[in-house]
């Protein structure tokens, strides 16, 4: 390779070829632009004339000047130049290329796939022992084998990045073992990120030879969770951007789709790598359907978070009386309203005390019980981070041991107190406001809820700052009081309506929302090392880029190795045990990789840019303007100028709107029928000549007044100006394009609709051709739906004629539209149902209507029907089958709409009586 | 009607009437042209039917009683018959060439040769019709009379275009004694005209070849390399320097007039040469006077 300055070229003998420029100067200047052509009658004259002096008009300078560029363009195109060429070191001795393959590698895997391919093709081809270390924590940890390069492309190929760091063998020299004598040239191209054995390893390629590092390409970005009590992702980057974090998950529909956008807050800078905290400010039900988060534009491993528990929904354990049975009761129990109020955002588990615990929930919620039997289990539970709310009730009221029940905020005096009874004195009190500060915030307190009775605290110096709702006289309502890491709440009142109704107000759902939200989620490691789940099984696994997929191959893991961050035998996904379900994920703090005594490769110089297409795309650019100069001499002054205009209008990149054809202007203008040309010029004529006497018909007994039919091809024709499309099926005809369908669908979607005619009615009994495989092919890729012969009721036979049958050319063939909705009843006093509320997309029959309707250019029918006047008779059902279509097409449901008619003229009636 | 062969009389009809849409300017602009030339009297210095005195002759066998001038008689012994001057008017002929050569106009705004060559015959027929000649297209009769103008023009505008670059007349349709008018460019290969006057002379047929040709065909104002083409492509010269070809091209071209005017004299002809940026009178008194003379 030839390099001058920062050009290099790749054949530089090529170039030889300038020398000739000069000879193609003088030819060029030689060869004379195209002559005149002249008319002119006195040739005869000029017949055997011989030109005296035949000296040549020289080609202008510019002309030559262009055409001399475009040649020099040419010979430095196939030179090979190549802008800052990639200068590869004619080295010798083995070669080792150390590919990271961790997660941070995935953004650009294609680019270093092929650099580390431009490296080991050419290490083939200077013949050097090489060996490819791929980060990937996968390879078996023997001596690296040393071979011929071209063996190790197909492994360099299949390689994938994976959803972990980038994992080197542990020990260097054991695996550098079997490489050849003489000085070990290493190539290492590097995510970015430090990861535990690689100063190892670049101290010990360091000592065998020289190391050259391929830094990334690209800033990398990499998103982690935190959890703890309001759960939130973090950002990291060696970059200064903020892309938006999608919450992805599927949406009411079932369909996965981003659910919203988090905009990451101010970062702070440190070291080079900006950490920005995203809050995850999400409703409860959007929230609870987030299954990942991931950075925008981002496609590795470390850009996604999957939600687990920690942002799932919180598990909410209810504890209580056992429902009663009969219907009527259920209102009196606490845990209904509990259930009505908590159910939307929450999972919930009810049962014992001890079951409820066995379900690792986030909070648990006793209603009116004392004296329960796991007590130290559920104290224990709260100190670990547990959220107890309790409810009052009449049972703690009359408990006669109240003052020592433990788990409860504050201390009650025995029995409750009454107000508003019949036997007391006061009224029911309202609620107090809510602190400002306090966790109930922002939320009314309501003038409707009142209280009637409640429990009351002992007075204690920090009662009021348990409290955290009161009534109108200062007692309390709702009291806090943390216990370890958890903390224990306690509603003064029943969980029912029965001595407030507090719990059939909205409030209660607000202020449930409040704390439950203020509950930690329950820790996975912690929770797993007491219950019996010492494994963890995959369940979905991502791969290095950052696409989830079902686990399959993964072992389960065990709860220890979990709590390490995903690795080779347990990659990022996520892992269920029992009914919690955590995930591992790849991203986290990002520490950038240093390199000491490493030559590390500037970006700018890694890749050379290839000239050639340039110069190619320029010669063939100045030999266009060459064209048009010598046009422009050959013909003039004037052309030259429009020529000129030409060009100065040919970059500009703007289509002129999109041609539409002439035939379906006037098809939309009116309203003309189409059919599609199937291929078969009968059918296609007898569609013409059907839809021809279908839209005289039309002209003659409606309003409707429709043009010549048009014929449309479905792999070119612009579908969305017509309303009615005659489809005649035929067992040959060639499927449309994926475009046309795509053109069909949204066709049908926009109101438009196809009548099939499989044209095959089985007249006399004995099968005809069955059309219905090729109708199917056609079909298939529509968007149809369900369907079902046309009913007795159904608006096609009453929208412009009464109609029993639906006849074409054959009769007494079902004729199939969509699928009335099930369970449609008609209202009393009306003789049909209220069908199809819109228009039958596809009306599929073989009644060959469009030979029913067909006349021939002197307005004869072309075929007949039947025998006499009872053909007759078909024909003129065929015509009015024809004016119905039409009409459903162009009107829809309205003929359904008129049953409101006797209603309508019912209110005018009244109207009238009452007007003046 | 030889230059009409036309598929059918109603498609000449037709085709007559769309040419006649310009007829008008034709007819006015020859009339207007033919008044500049005043009819002389035009004897046909014999004796011969006609309104004026010629000579007495003695009476000879063959004259009736009734011819013989009784009061010229009277003076002498000898019976005297008087003869008046021959004026029976003379027929004419005009042909225009209808090749495709003659569509050729160097300029926008000058007319094309036809155009020209057709106005020149219309309106030097229209002089003669006014001078009480007969007067036809070769090969149609002619006929006295201003409607025969109408006919003229009809048939000058109708007449077919040839389908080569240049059109001869056919010396069949020559008729004994007739005058006849030859408008043509005589660029194309000029053989017929020998052919044409030696048939003219034994008949005793006279007359004038005009040639007309277009400015640029005089001058040859053309520089460069040009390809020149016939106008109906048959003929083509390539030429890398057309200024050069000037000086051969007007030598070719004097040749050409000389020799049209030595076979023209020679068979007691006439010939001239008109150019189309020059005003039709001049070439139309021109005519007249030659064919008067």
């Amino acid at each position: 390779m030839l390099v001058l300055g920062p050009l290099g070229f790749a054949a530089p003998w090529v170039l030889s070829a300038l020398i000739a420029l000069p000879v193609l100067w003088l030819i060029l200047r030689a060869m004379p632009p195209a002559p005149r052509l002249v008319a002119f009658p006195g040739v005869a004259l000029l017949r055997g004339l011989i030109d005296r002096t035949p000296v040549a008009r020289r080609t202008p300078w510019w002309l030559l000047l262009l055409r001399m560029m475009a040649v020099a363009a040419l010979i430095l195109a196939f030179s090979g130049p190549v802008w800052k060429p990639v200068l590869q070191p004619p080295d010798s001795g083995p070669l080792l290329v150390v590919m990271d393959a961790g997660w941070a590698a995935a953004p650009d895997w294609a680019a270093r796939q092929t650099r580390a391919e431009r490296v080991l093709s050419g290490a083939a081809a200077q013949g050097r022992p090489t060996a490819l270390l791929l980060g990937d924590g996968l390879t078996d940890p023997g001596p690296l084998r040393f071979a011929s390069a071209d063996t190790l492309l197909a492994g360099l190929r299949a390689a994938q990045p994976v959803s972990w760091q980038t994992t080197l063998p542990d020990d260097p020299q054991a695996a550098l073992a079997d490489a050849p004598d003489g000085a070990l040239s290493t190539l290492w191209i590097a995510d970015g990120l430090d990861h535990p054995n690689r100063a190892g390893w670049l101290a010990a390629l360091s000592d065998r030879g020289p190391v050259t590092v391929v830094p990334p390409a690209r800033a990398l970005r990499a998103l982690s969770l935190h959890g703890g009590d309001t759960p939130s992702l973090t950002l990291v980057a060696t970059d200064d951007a903020a892309p938006a974090i999608l919450a992805i998950g599927p949406d009411p529909q079932g369909v996965e789709r981003d659910l919203a956008r988090l905009v990451p807050g101010q970062g702070s800078l440190d070291n080079g790598i900006a950490t920005r905290p995203v809050a995850i400010d999400l409703p409860p039900e959007l929230r609870n359907r987030v299954t990942r988060f991931q950075i925008e534009g981002e496609t590795h491993a470390g850009a996604v978070v999957l939600a687990d528990d920690r942002v799932k929904r919180r598990k909410v354990g209810l504890v209580g009386d056992p429902d009663r049975q009969a219907e009527g009761q259920q209102l009196l129990s606490p845990l209904y309203y509990l259930r009505r109020a908590l159910a939307p955002t929450t999972d919930l588990v009810e049962g014992g005390l001890g079951d409820v615990l066995n379900a690792a929930p986030d909070v648990i919620i006793v209603a009116d019980q004392v004296e329960m039997a796991e007590i130290g289990e559920l104290a224990e539970w709260v100190d670990e981070g547990g959220l107890l709310i309790r409810f009052a009730g009449p049972r703690m009221a009359a408990y006669d041991r109240l003052i020592d029940e433990p788990l409860l905020p504050v201390m009650l005096r025995q029995g409750g107190r009454d107000i508003g009874g019949a036997l007391s004195w006061g009224d029911p009190r309202g609620l107090a406001p809510f602190a400002g500060d306090g966790i109930f915030a922002g939320l009314t307190a309501s003038a409707d809820v009142l209280v009637r009775a409640q429990l009351m605290a002992q007075p204690a110096p920090d009662l009021s700052d348990r409290t955290i709702a009161a009534l109108s006289d200062k007692t309390p309502l709702v009291t806090r009081e943390r216990l370890g890491q958890g903390q224990v709440v306690l509603f003064h009142v029943t969980a029912n309506a029965e001595w407030s109704n507090l719990p059939i107000s909205g409030l209660f759902v607000e202020m449930l929302d409040r704390l439950i939200a203020t509950a930690r989620a329950s820790p996975s490691d912690e929770a797993s090392d007491d219950r019996d789940q010492p494994f963890w099984t995959p369940r979905i696994v991502l791969d290095g880029f950052g696409r989830a997929s079902p686990a399959e191959d993964v072992a389960p893991v065990p709860a220890s190795d979990l709590a390490l961050g995903p690795g080779p035998d347990r990659p990022a996904g996520i892992y269920a045990a029992g009914d919690r379900r955590v995930a591992l994920n790849a991203g986290g703090a990002l520490t950038p990789a240093a390199w000491p005594g490493a030559i590390v490769e500037s970006r700018a110089l890694a890749s050379g840019r290839d000239l050639q297409g340039l110069l190619l795309a320029a010669a063939a650019l100045i030999l266009a303007l060459d064209a048009l100069g010598s046009a422009a001499l050959a013909r003039g002054g004037r052309l030259a100028a429009m020529l000129m205009i030409a060009l100065a209008g040919l970059p500009s990149p703007r289509v002129a709107a999109q041609e539409l054809d002439p035939e379906l202007i006037r098809a939309a203008d009116e309203v003309a029928l189409a059919y599609v040309v199937t291929g078969d010029d009968e059918v296609d004529q007898t569609s013409y000549e059907g839809l021809r006497g279908l839209s005289l018909a039309l002209r003659q007994r409606t309003s409707v007044e429709p043009g010549a039919p048009v014929a449309i091809d479905l792999d070119s024709a612009d579908l969305s100006v017509l309303t009615f499309l005659y489809w005649p099926v035929t067992a040959d005809q060639p499927s449309p394009s994926p475009q046309a369908y795509m053109r069909l669908n949204h066709f049908l979607r926009s109101g438009g609709m196809i009548l099939f005619d499989t044209r095959d009615g089985d007249v006399a009994g004995v099968g005809g051709p069955d059309m219905s495989d090729a109708l199917r092919r056609l079909a298939a890729p529509l968007e149809v739906p369900p369907l079902a012969p046309v009913p007795d009721d159904h608006v096609m036979t009453r929208s412009f004629y009464l109609l029993g049958d639906l006849p074409g050319r054959w009769r007494g063939n079902p004729v199939w539209v969509e699928a009335p909705p099930a369970g449609a009843e008609a209202a009393e006093g009306v003789p049909f149902r209220q069908l199809n509320d819109g228009v039958s997309p596809v009306v599929i029959g073989a009644n060959s209507w469009a030979e029913a309707w067909a006349i021939d250019d002197n307005g004869y029918p072309s075929f007949p029907i039947g025998r006499g006047w009872e053909g007759e008779r078909q024909r003129e059902l065929a015509f009015r089958f024809g004016i119905n279509l039409m009409m459903y097409v162009l009107t829809g449901n309205y003929k359904s709409d008129q049953v409101h008619v006797p209603a309508l003229l019912d209110r005018l009636r009244v109207e009238e009586e009452l007007g003046p | 009607m030889t230059s009409s062969p036309a598929d059918s009389p109603v498609e000449l009809r037709a085709r007559s009437e769309a040419a006649s849409a310009h007829l008008p300017g034709l007819v006015l602009s020859a009339e207007r042209l033919a008044a500049l030339v005043a009819p002389g009297a035009h004897g046909l210095r014999r004796a011969g039917p006609g309104e004026d005195f010629w000579q007495y002759r003695p009476a000879s066998h063959g004259d009736t009683a009734r011819s013989i001038d009784w009061r010229r008689s009277a003076r002498s012994d000898a019976q005297f018959v008087r003869d008046r001057e021959a004026q029976t008017a003379q027929a004419a002929g005009l042909w225009v060439s209808a090749g495709q050569g003659m569509d050729y106009s160097g300029a926008p705004d000058r007319p094309t040769k036809g155009a020209r060559a057709r106005l020149l015959a219309l309106a030097l027929g229209m002089v003669l019709l006014r001078g009480g000649e007969k007067v036809g297209l070769l090969g149609q009769p002619a006929r006295a009379g201003r409607a025969q103008a109408d006919r003229l023009a009809q048939g000058l505008i109708a007449a077919p275009r040839a389908q080569d670059d240049s059109d001869a007349p056919s010396a069949a349709t020559l008729r004994p004694n007739m005058r006849l008018v030859i408008l043509s460019d005589f660029l194309s290969d000029p053989g017929w005209v020998q052919a044409l006057l030696a048939r003219a002379g034994t008949l005793g047929v006279r007359g004038v070849l005009m040639q007309v040709l277009d400015p640029d065909e005089e001058n040859f104002p053309f520089a460069g390399a040009v390809v020149f083409r016939s106008l109906t492509g048959r003929l083509r010269h390539d030429s890398r320097d057309a200024a050069g070809l000037r000086e051969a091209y007007l030598t070719r071209l004097a040749e050409r007039r000389d020799w049209l005017r030595a076979q023209a004299s020679g068979a007691g002809w006439h010939f001239g040469h008109h150019a189309t940026d020059h005003a039709p009178a001049v070439a139309l008194s021109w005519l007249y006077q030659v064919l008067e003379g």
